[in-house]
């Protein structure tokens, strides 16, 4: 087999309906964005799933870490005052 | 159903240019939709063949909506199977072109850009046309088109310009397919009868739009256009090429060894 | 790969205890070399064999009988082509490369399901085979959407969801020849006769002799034994052949009132070993297709990588 270089792992994003984002569908190979583009329209979206695609490089996404996630988001756990069901009021007052 | 061309000494009404016409358009949907199907498990890439089959799988949709319209032309009680599984040779309408064998990846998407360029134009034509069956499946097919069109111009361009070797093979390709891009131009008693009635297009007034539309993606390809004073035709008259009875033989096989079988 | 690293054991019970509870491992969580290895080999496989499978069935696209059936299983082979993509792409968030998937392939060194090494012959084989392989994978793979590996369990939800229409179809065609001619029902019990055996071997050998069992279940990535599996597939598949008017090839089949279940005779292990092993009727030409589709794709490859290259220089030149 011949040293081939492999394609760039590209990430997949799409909007499946006017009104809502776009969501992450899946990953493909390709060799150029455009490439990517028609790979993502073939591969994610034969049953009419799409409106828009994005397509992004793999390795043009900053990601945190597993390792960080205590540090990183268990401190808005304890942060109940940001929800509404913190505050008392009485049921016989609407519209709160 | 008045209007009448005359062909071979005898009255051709324009039911049966209508019909013959629909054959023409379902035909090389058809066979290059058996051409392309031929890649499945064979590309390039297991996404070139999800791709590829998308191909098909337009091409077969055309072919069953144009088939299908035919038969009801014809008035026969001919369904879309019954044209495509018991017609031999002589009955199929469709250009040489299509009926090319697939050769390497690179012949292939010329042959795929070559027809589609030229189909997203018809279509787009057609989609005007009078007959209203024809413009709807027409407004669908253009879109498909369009689509093969850029697909494949883009796999040309990336073959052209990507290394020696893929240069080489798809200029190798463009110069095999080259001779039978003429007769997809080339307009008989049928197509004139069809476009004037306001029907169907004339397929050599796209030619101009075509030659520099298929120009600009050769030239961005840094391939060179192919001259030639070879034209084969005879594909719309059913004069085909030898590979034709052999894509039918595969097409139309089970149909043939048990007739009447519903399946 | 063969010298293992000691896990720490802190990190090895935390693990085991959150998949006991239902969560889900994403890609970067810590989580044990067994557990990623299992997986890489499991899913590539699955892949692997989406990618072979396509061959046998692919064979009739060209000579399918009707224009409704040739579209019906271009789709069918095209979402073999995609379930492929999506499971390589599931293996490659544990760290192995779509290269060094494919070049295992080509080795010999992974595995696909072997029912691939099968031939189809006639037109029925791909009923066959939408309603008997089809039937043994979906039931197979339902329970892997609850896998505990989050990527695996996307993907396998998402095939799911997209194969249900395969075994509709395996089932249509087989209908459509049960209700015609002597000679097309003749082809629908011969292709039965065949497909039955290798379906039923599908689920691999019974769970006593599969040592990874219990580890797989206990880390969710296997949710019922083979033999439950199987019986399942059994139970549904006997009925749906009745309807048909269809027989087996297995005179031990019938009903137990007493299990609640039907059973069957002796399965030939020594078949599903040799298939295995690469002695199947198939096996040698299904690795030179897909090393020949390899090999006639590496100067399409090489050079859309080339004009990728010129393209970026292109860009950036034009940028400076």
């Amino acid at each position: 087999m011949s040293a081939e270089k492999s394609w760039p792992l590209y990430e997949v994003f799409i909007r499946s309906k006017q009104g809502l984002a776009h969501q992450h569908a899946g990953s493909l190979h390709a060799a150029d964005p455009q490439m990517a583009l028609e790979n993502a329209r073939d591969v994610y979206t034969r049953r009419g799933e799409g409106l828009s695609v994005w397509v992004v490089p793999s390795d043009a996404i900053t990601a945190s870490s597993p390792d960080d996630k205590g540090v990183m988001f268990d401190p808005a756990d304890s942060k109940v005052y940001r929800h509404p069901t913190f505050y008392d009021v009485p049921d016989e007052v609407e519209c709160l | 159903m008045t209007a009448a061309v005359a062909r071979n000494d005898q009255a051709l009404s324009q039911q049966d240019a209508l019909y013959d016409y629909c054959l023409r358009l379902g035909d090389n949907a058809l066979i290059l939709g058996q051409r392309v199907a031929e890649w499945t498990s064979n590309a390039p890439t297991v996404e070139l063949d999800i791709a590829l089959g998308n191909q098909a799988l337009d091409l077969f949709g055309q072919a069953r909506m144009l088939l299908d319209y035919a038969g009801r032309v014809e008035g026969k009680g001919r369904s879309e199977d019954d044209i495509a599984f018991l017609r031999d040779v002589l009955d199929f309408r469709n250009v040489l072109l299509v009926e090319q064998p697939n050769g390497d990846f690179g012949q292939t998407v010329v042959r795929q850009f070559l027809y589609a360029t030229f189909a997203s134009a018809l279509y787009e034509g057609l989609s005007q046309s009078k007959d209203e069956e024809l413009s709807g499946i027409a407004q669908k097919a253009v879109k498909e088109m369009a689509y093969h069109a850029r697909h494949n111009g883009e796999w040309v361009v990336r073959l052209g310009d990507g290394t020696e070797e893929s240069h080489a093979r798809v200029q190798a390709g463009l110069d095999a397919l080259w001779p039978y891009v003429h007769e997809v131009f080339e307009a008989d008693e049928i197509d004139l009868a069809m476009a004037e009635a306001g029907i169907g297009v004339d397929p050599a007034s796209l030619k101009d739009a075509w030659l520099a539309e298929v120009t600009a993606v050769i030239e961005r390809a840094t391939l060179t256009l192919p001259e030639t004073d070879w034209h084969p035709d005879g594909g719309k008259r059913g004069h085909h090429s030898e590979h034709l009875g052999f894509i039918l033989a595969d097409l139309q096989f089970l149909q043939r060894t048990y007739p009447g079988a519903q399946w | 790969m063969t010298q293992t690293v000691a896990e720490p054991e802190h990190l090895r019970s935390a693990f085991d205890a959150y998949v006991a509870d239902e969560k889900k491992i994403e890609p970067k969580d810590w989580m044990p070399d067994t557990y990623r290895r299992t997986l890489i080999r499991q899913i590539s496989q699955h892949a692997h064999s989406e990618i072979i499978g396509m061959q046998p069935e692919g064979n009739w696209i060209t000579r399918a009988p009707s224009l409704r059936r040739k579209v019906g299983l271009m789709a069918k082979v095209q979402d073999e082509a995609g379930h492929g993509l999506y499971l390589y792409s599931a293996a490659e968030t544990l760290g192995v490369s779509r290269d060094q998937m494919d070049a295992d392939l080509m080795s010999g060194k992974a595995k696909y399901s072997s029912i691939f090494n099968y031939p189809t012959l006639t037109w029925a084989d791909i009923g066959a085979i939408g309603w008997l392989v089809d039937g043994a994978a979906i039931t197979n793979q339902i329970p892997i959407c609850r896998c505990s590996y989050g990527p695996y369990a996307r993907a396998m939800i998402r095939i799911c969801k997209e194969e249900s229409f395969h075994q509709r179809q395996g089932y249509e065609i087989m209908m459509k020849l049960c209700q015609g001619t002597e000679e097309q029902k003749r082809m629908a019990q011969d292709a039965l006769n065949r497909w039955w055996w290798p379906s039923v071997m599908m689920f691999g050998p019974s769970d006593a002799d599969s040592p990874h069992s219990a580890q797989n279940m206990a880390w969710r990535i296997k949710r019922f034994s083979n033999d439950e599996l199987r019986q399942r597939f059994i139970d549904m598949t006997v009925k749906q052949a009745d309807y048909l008017g269809l027989t087996f090839p297995d005179p031990d089949l019938k009903w137990n009132e007493e299990r609640g279940h039907y059973d069957i005779g002796e399965i030939d292990w020594d078949e599903f070993w040799t298939v295995v092993k690469g002695n199947g009727p198939c096996n040698r030409q299904r690795m030179a297709h897909r090393t020949r589709a390899h090999d006639e794709g590496t100067w399409v490859r090489e050079a859309a990588t080339a004009f990728a290259d010129k393209q970026r220089a292109r860009q950036q030149q034009a940028a400076a």
